[in-house]
């Protein structure tokens, strides 16, 4: 059945069909309507879930772990400040190996209040061990809410679904909404191996000496490890029911490309569409989207981004004192390409706070990549007027 | 009564084991202990960093027979919440779920998060054990650590200026279904409170005086006496309240001088004569007011 509907919603319906069991949640713009919408499906009956009203994105996260400790289907959604509140329990959450999964509408954090879309809330917990991510289109975004349950619960590690403020979470796109049969299919109901059971006593989370801890640790590690194949699995499973597929990273007309733009989230579409001109003028310009933010993917972009002469970054995002975020990464992940195909990197800051990335702005990256020998800084930040 | 027969008066399930780690005298695992002994073996413990985190044993080791759930600082009553609605999404109504927090993780930190649970009546049983400062990192004052005392970021050239937090009114003033002050000293009192809340759908919230040794600097084998005296000095009084509204004392209080309960506890060794005079006062207007309360409800 297609739909039309904002990205927010997408998230709703996501939960809908994965018959989540607990939600708790606490409002914040512009993630409030994914839990309104899920409000009134609790209240009519189409999703039979408990909704914890809690009264901070904190206890979100506690009532989350909580249930989820007890074994069943949980799910909350929140965005910069809220996130940024929940941090300490996102190490709980992980830590624990609590299948969660949490929509997070990527918003630019305080102050200055901004309610616009930027990476920095979702990139700020990069190391709390959740997996990560990252959305262009909003039927993508109903797909992964499906996918990263079937993810937690295979893996034990709980999942952050992305998408930008307003230009995903309050825009409307037609959306596939996946069969019911088709997702329990997919997704059957979830058999906890641990959980909370008088009838069979544990304790979870107790003191760990230096003995034991940094095994927990590998494990936690190995398990983000496993996730990258997978992911892939899940991800043909899928396909093979709905024929929809994104992969942990995408490759768009990158045969032959001498310059390959990188990019996440929305600014993907937009990035394509100039991809498509430039190629038109016989440019060997290409794309490579970036949807797996944890656990890295750095074996495939490796061998993405090899033997291109040169690789500009698209980020929205800023880690102060270093540069773009997915730039950083990437350039890391590159480090071990032999020198005679490994690219020059070009790292640009743009779109910050919400500023608006349009074709001619990333037209201009584009020029700007081309017409550099060698970038003049680590982070060239792109439309800065002082 | 003699010893005899309030033993055979308590449940026979054994739910806490031997082992655990608490310090000699310590009234914290005595509490869990009747507290689990009332509750049966169907119930879930979560506990919020506390003394507890530490007595319940290092992994891969507990010393509860029950399952429990290790968690942050200030989240029990969320905590809790999630795993009470976890349960009954699988159609378990029946196991109680407890958050079990001291008074720093309830007084302080883990309030916002108990006045929710409470706003909501949440169909938990939140315990609070209350040792009346921050022992678990070595003694610093909370919001519960009483008027005068030392503690070691209330030294004795500065000592606790403020009351002690009243927590029972803050949380009777939720309206939830069942609150009541209990005491070690008095297992029968205890055991017969946490039946009833066992019975009680909602929220409901019980405060236990834990007399404790190290940060109290008296002897291990006063803590009983301690309790008892705390709560015959009217400082600790032991009384139960119905709906935030119908409040009722469970047990004779003799009113006797604080003097003898203060003077054997070194945490108040620099208090003159004349601070206990103002600690006397203090507890006998509270007293007061608790009296009107029980007559006229508030």
């Amino acid at each position: 059945m297609k739909k039309v509907m904002i990205g927010n919603h997408a998230v709703s319906w996501g939960v809908q069909r994965a018959r989540v069991e607990v939600i708790s949640a606490y409002p914040i713009t512009p993630q409030t309507q994914i839990v309104e919408e899920l409000s009134d499906m609790c209240a009519d009956g189409r999703l039979p879930a408990r909704y914890i009203k809690v009264e901070s994105e904190h206890s979100a996260m506690a009532a989350c772990i909580g249930a989820s400790a007890a074994g069943v289907r949980t799910f909350t959604a929140t965005s910069a400040q809220g996130l940024a509140l929940m941090h300490e329990l996102l190490h709980w959450a992980a830590g624990g190996r609590l299948p969660i999964v949490m929509a997070d509408v990527n918003r630019a954090m305080a102050p200055g209040w901004n309610i616009w879309t930027d990476q920095n809330d979702s990139l700020s917990q990069r190391d709390t061990g959740w997996i990560q991510l990252y959305c262009e289109t909003n039927q993508e975004v109903f797909d992964t809410t499906i996918q990263a349950f079937r993810l937690a619960e295979t893996i034990n590690l709980p999942v952050m679904v992305i998408l930008d403020a307003f230009f995903l979470s309050h825009t409307s796109e037609p959306v596939d909404l996946t069969d019911q049969e088709i997702v329990d299919e997919f997704l059957p109901r979830r058999e906890a191996q641990y959980k909370l059971d008088p009838a069979d006593p544990h304790a979870f989370g107790a003191l760990v000496r230096p003995d034991a801890y940094m095994e927990m640790r590998w494990q936690q590690q190995e398990a983000m490890r496993e996730t990258l194949t997978l992911m892939h699995e899940i991800e043909d499973e899928w396909a093979k029911l709905t024929g929809r597929r994104y992969g942990a990273i995408e490759k768009y007309r990158t045969e032959d490309a001498e310059l390959l733009l990188v990019t996440s989230g929305t600014i993907t579409s937009t990035a394509r569409h100039v991809v498509d001109e430039r190629r038109k003028r016989g440019e060997a310009v290409g794309l490579v989207k970036v949807k797996m933010f944890r656990p890295f993917p750095t074996g495939a972009l490796r061998e993405a981004l090899a033997g291109a002469d040169r690789v500009a970054v698209l980020d929205r995002n800023i880690s102060p004192g270093h540069g773009g975020i997915f730039a950083e990464e990437i350039r890391s992940a590159l480090y071990d390409v032999p020198l005679e195909d490994r690219p020059r990197l070009f790292g640009y800051v743009l779109g910050l706070g919400g500023r608006d990335v349009t074709p001619a702005v990333i037209d201009s990256i584009v020029e700007r990549t081309w017409s550099a020998d060698q970038p003049e800084r680590q982070d060239l930040w792109v439309g800065v007027e002082l | 009564m003699s010893q005899t027969i309030i033993k055979d008066l308590m449940p026979k399930d054994e739910l806490l084991t031997s082992g655990h780690l608490a310090c000699p005298g310590c009234a914290a695992p005595i509490a869990m202990n009747l507290v689990l002994k009332a509750l049966g073996p169907q119930t879930v413990v979560t506990l919020p960093a506390c003394c507890w985190s530490i007595i319940a044993g290092p992994w891969p080791q507990s010393s509860l027979r029950v399952p429990l759930f290790h968690t942050a600082f200030e989240t029990g009553g969320a905590t809790a919440s999630g795993i009470k609605a976890g349960l009954v999404a699988r159609g378990d109504t029946e196991t109680t779920v407890i958050a079990w927090a001291g008074d720093g993780g309830t007084f302080d930190i883990g309030l916002q998060a108990l006045s929710g649970a409470a706003e909501r009546n949440e169909d938990i049983i939140y315990f609070c054990y209350d040792n009346e400062a921050y022992m678990n990192t070595g003694v610093q004052r909370s919001s519960a650590t009483p008027w005068g005392a030392w503690t070691t970021t209330t030294p004795t050239a500065e000592p606790e200026s403020r009351p002690k937090k009243d927590i029972v009114s803050i949380l009777a003033a939720h309206g939830i279904p069942y609150i009541a002050t209990a005491s070690v000293a008095y297992p029968v009192d205890l055991v017969e409170k946490v039946e009833k809340a066992r019975t009680i759908r909602g929220t409901r919230f019980i405060h236990i005086l834990a007399p404790c040794p190290p940060g109290w600097k008296t002897q291990n084998d006063e803590t009983i006496d301690l309790a008892r005296q705390a709560v015959q000095t009217r400082i600790f009084p032991l009384f139960e309240i119905e709906n935030g509204r119908d409040w009722r004392l469970t047990v004779d209080h003799a009113g006797d001088p604080v003097g003898p309960y203060i003077r054997k506890q070194a945490r108040f060794k620099h208090l003159t004569d004349e601070h206990l005079e103002l600690i006397q006062k203090d507890v006998d207007d509270r007293w007061e007011r608790l009296q009107r309360r029980v007559e006229h409800g508030t």
